[in-house]
């Protein structure tokens, strides 16, 4: 029918707009259309408004027609790296999919370290990569690299494309498939020639998944049962991870832990997912998590797991986590479950729905008079909070030099908790999420699960292009900037006024902890020569380089006065190079693959706890085992 | 706690790449394949594969749901030995000559296997059954003299009337 009246070919006149195009798709005429305009108009019609990327030879055509786009802004970034990172602050500031582009072989490659870094922290994005013309895939053609190949095993899923028609199709997927269950990056390689080929386009595509069901209501029985165990618990913990934030359900969580009256700890991922001020919240369980978060754990007799992953950096030696309790784990992800610690109540499903119907199966209970008591256990957990809080000391002979941890808590004071805190890896990353008051989920951006030095200032410009009115503060080590600096170009040009905190102590910090403590302080090139002796790169000149504003703070009385002069400047990306003194440690700690039980607050330190409380702790203990 | 050996039906997507997304997982979680077979099914667009897996339980439950999350992944089955016919087939080159040729036709018939190619001093035997079958074959055939082998995966089917893929094409 519609067919009759196919729109006039563009080549040989000037080339349609795409947003013309997708009028015309609108009124149901299939336009005829080179694939590359299909493949931006696919996007229009996603709703994409930015993609970050690089061209080059094998992704070239999409770049004219993405030229004539006036509904998407493409940023052009120094590295592709960069643009995968953009992509992942950009969807981690919003909840929506971010996009990427480049070409084939090394654009493709390039690529890589973010979007695994997006496979293990769950963040929904869309890599497009140009890929060499179809006759020429497996010949070793120029910039030909099987980007389909060396990304499935960290993609959720990816594609190559070499037959125009399939643009739209596979592009609505790819969307579908990054955004909904738990989320993930997808790869769309497209050839060449199919850029080039003609073809018609319309929207929306058909398209079927019959292997993509992702579960998003909980199993009623599994609810009652943990409605039950929530009942019958004494020492229950909700264990929140990442997926509460992905999830949007941070309100609704508020909603059950007041209701229920029972104690929190948010992981990595999870911070901000229920406020720090919150007085239920215990802070940040792990490796560099807080005394009351990391024992409210290993005391506990039933963890209410919300979309965490039982991650080696909480659980510390897995055989003696938590020992006493009952596990309840809900996840959308079904291969989650069960798989490093077995789960006693199972829920497959979407987090805001498992917590709707948990808070009405537990409602039900409270009203039927069936109500579970954990005073005495709330109190204890807010004892060991009160008694061993974060803190820091500065060292003997560094009276005068600056602490880190006090320029992350200023940071985190003066910019407030509407601001975004986007950090890399490392020291500077674990006080970041230590130090900084989180209000609210989307506020705190980090590369928990890869661990990808390089990830705060391109994830920063990323946050910043999707919400432009928040404060975006990156907060990066020496080492972690020198990886992805570049990218302060892309900010200036694209007018992208992020700020950039460099926690300035000279050395790969967190390696140098480690040897320190395990490596009897013989620090094997993890001095980066970055303030200590001299300053290769001086970070400020750097910053004038870029045309960024420079600044520097080097006295611990100067600290707030930067920080707002930084806090001033709103038109140009302000980097301040943040000279600390490089022996401060991130405490508390848990050494690597010992039980979470072995937690030291500084070095060679246990907590102290009072006899009476050990006592109170260790009796149901006991009385736990003999029942056993 | 010793591994135990498991048969997994798998119904795939019939689409390029899937057998390299799923020989893949297997090798990144770390799971071994002992043995795997794919073909088509009588849906054109779906393709089955038989993966024999070496793993407890438990490790068993994580291969299951991470085949569950391949997006071309359309249904993964446990067959259990006994509710499941389980066939492999093998083609094996044998040495005769003039004195031992008629034993080794004589455990052809025992094994009712076939003889399908002649030589002057050898004998292909086709053999199908399930693993142990074959192994009991092979140890009575050895002593004549093996020149060359080659066996397939194995292939296994439900018992009974009930169907695997008709029930995957509903839900799909």
């Amino acid at each position: 029918m519609s067919d009759l009246k196919p729109a006039p070919s563009p080549v040989g006149s000037p080339a349609p707009s795409p947003s013309r195009l997708a009028e015309q798709a609108k009124a149901k005429v299939p336009a005829v259309v080179t694939g590359a305009q299909s493949l931006v108009l696919s996007l229009e019609a996603m709703e994409v408004d930015t993609v970050f990327g690089i061209p080059g030879g094998a992704i070239l055509p999409a770049y004219d027609p993405l030229l004539d786009s006036v509904k998407v802004r493409h940023i052009l970034v120094r590295h592709e790296q960069g643009a995968g990172h953009a992509a992942e602050g950009y969807a981690s500031a919003t909840g929506k999919v971010g996009v990427c582009m480049a070409t084939s072989g090394p654009g493709a490659t390039n690529l890589v370290t973010a979007i695994a870094d997006a496979y293990m922290d769950s963040v929904p994005i869309v890599a497009i990569t140009g890929q060499v013309a179809s006759a020429a895939i497996g010949t070793d053609a120029f910039q030909e690299a099987d980007i389909r190949g060396i990304t499935m095993p960290i993609t959720k899923h990816n594609y190559l494309v070499t037959d125009a028609s399939q643009i739209p199709r596979v592009i609505a997927e790819a969307f579908h498939i990054a955004s909904t269950g738990r989320p993930g990056p997808v790869l769309v390689d497209i050839s060449k020639d199919a850029l080039q080929a003609k073809t018609t386009f319309s929207w929306p595509p058909k398209y079927d998944l019959p292997g993509y069901r992702p579960v998003a209501r909980p199993h009623n029985k599994q609810i009652r049962e943990a409605a039950r165990l929530i009942a019958a618990a004494k020492r229950p913990v909700f264990y929140v991870g990442g997926g509460v934030v992905r999830g949007r359900a941070s309100d609704a969580l508020r909603e059950f832990v007041e209701l229920t009256q029972i104690p929190v700890v948010t992981t990595l991922m999870a911070r901000g997912a229920v406020p720090d001020s919150h007085p239920l919240h215990l802070g940040m369980p792990g490796m560099h998590g807080s005394v009351a978060a990391v024992t409210a754990l290993q005391k506990s007799d039933l963890l209410i797991t919300l979309g965490a992953r039982f991650d080696d950096r909480v659980t510390g030696q897995l055989s003696t986590f938590a020992p006493e309790a009952k596990v309840i784990h809900a996840d959308i992800d079904p291969a989650e479950i069960s798989k490093n610690r077995t789960a006693d109540v199972p829920i497959v499903g979407d987090v805001l729905e498992v917590i709707g119907e948990l808070v009405k199966a537990v409602s039900a209970d409270h009203e039927a008079g069936t109500k579970g008591d954990y005073a005495a256990w709330r109190d204890q957990t807010a004892g060991w909070k009160a008694t061993f809080p974060l803190g820091y000391t500065t060292p003997e002979g560094e009276e005068n030099a600056v602490s880190p941890q006090q320029v992350i808590e200023r940071i985190g004071a003066i910019s407030g908790p509407e601001s975004i805190y986007v950090a890399g890896v490392g020291q500077h990353q674990m006080w970041a999420a230590q130090f900084v008051q989180y209000e609210r989920p989307n506020a705190w951006l980090n590369s928990g699960g890869l661990g990808t030095m390089g990830y705060a200032v391109p994830a920063a410009m990323g946050a910043k292009v999707a919400e432009p009115d928040r404060v975006v503060w990156a907060i990066d080590g020496d080492g972690c900037f020198q990886m992805t600096n570049q990218e302060l170009a892309t900010c200036v040009i694209n007018n992208i006024p992020i700020k950039v905190a460099i926690i300035n102590n000279s050395s790969l910090g967190m390696v140098r902890q480690w040897q320190s403590l395990f490596y009897d302080k013989r620090y094997s090139n993890t001095d980066l020569h970055t303030s200590v002796g001299n300053r290769i790169p001086d970070f400020v000149k750097l910053a004038d380089a870029y045309g960024c504003v420079g600044l520097r703070c080097e006295r611990p009385e100067d600290i707030d006065a930067t920080i707002k002069k930084a806090m001033e400047i709103n038109d140009v990306p302000v980097i301040v190079d943040f000279v600390v003194h490089r022996d401060a440690m991130v405490w508390p700690m848990v050494p690597a693959g010992v039980s979470n039980d072995a937690i030291q607050v500084a070095k060679d330190t246990a907590p102290q706890w009072d006899r009476e409380e050990d006592e109170a702790t260790e009796q149901p203990e006991d009385a736990d085992k003999d029942g056993k | 706690m010793a591994m135990s050996k498991h048969t997994l039906s798998v119904l795939v997507e019939n689409k390029p790449g899937v057998l390299a997304r799923i020989a893949a997982l297997f090798s990144r979680r770390g799971f071994n394949i002992d043995s795997l077979a794919v073909g088509p099914t009588e849906h054109p667009e779906i393709s089955r594969m038989t993966v024999v897996v070496d793993v407890d339980a438990l490790p068993l439950e994580q291969v299951t749901k991470q085949l569950n999350k391949l997006i071309e992944v359309l249904k993964v089955v446990e067959l259990e030995p006994t509710a499941s016919v389980q066939r492999e087939i093998l083609l094996v080159k044998v040495r005769t000559d003039i004195h031992s040729r008629s034993h080794v036709l004589e455990t052809v018939q025992l094994f009712r296997a076939k003889v399908v190619d002649v030589a002057s001093d050898t004998l292909t035997i086709e053999v199908t059954g399930n693993r142990d079958k074959l192994a009991a074959f092979l140890e009575v055939i050895e002593p004549f003299g093996v020149k060359e082998l080659v066996q397939s995966g194995m292939v296994a089917i439900g018992r009974g009337t009930r169907s695997i893929t008709d029930r995957a094409m509903r839900s799909a």
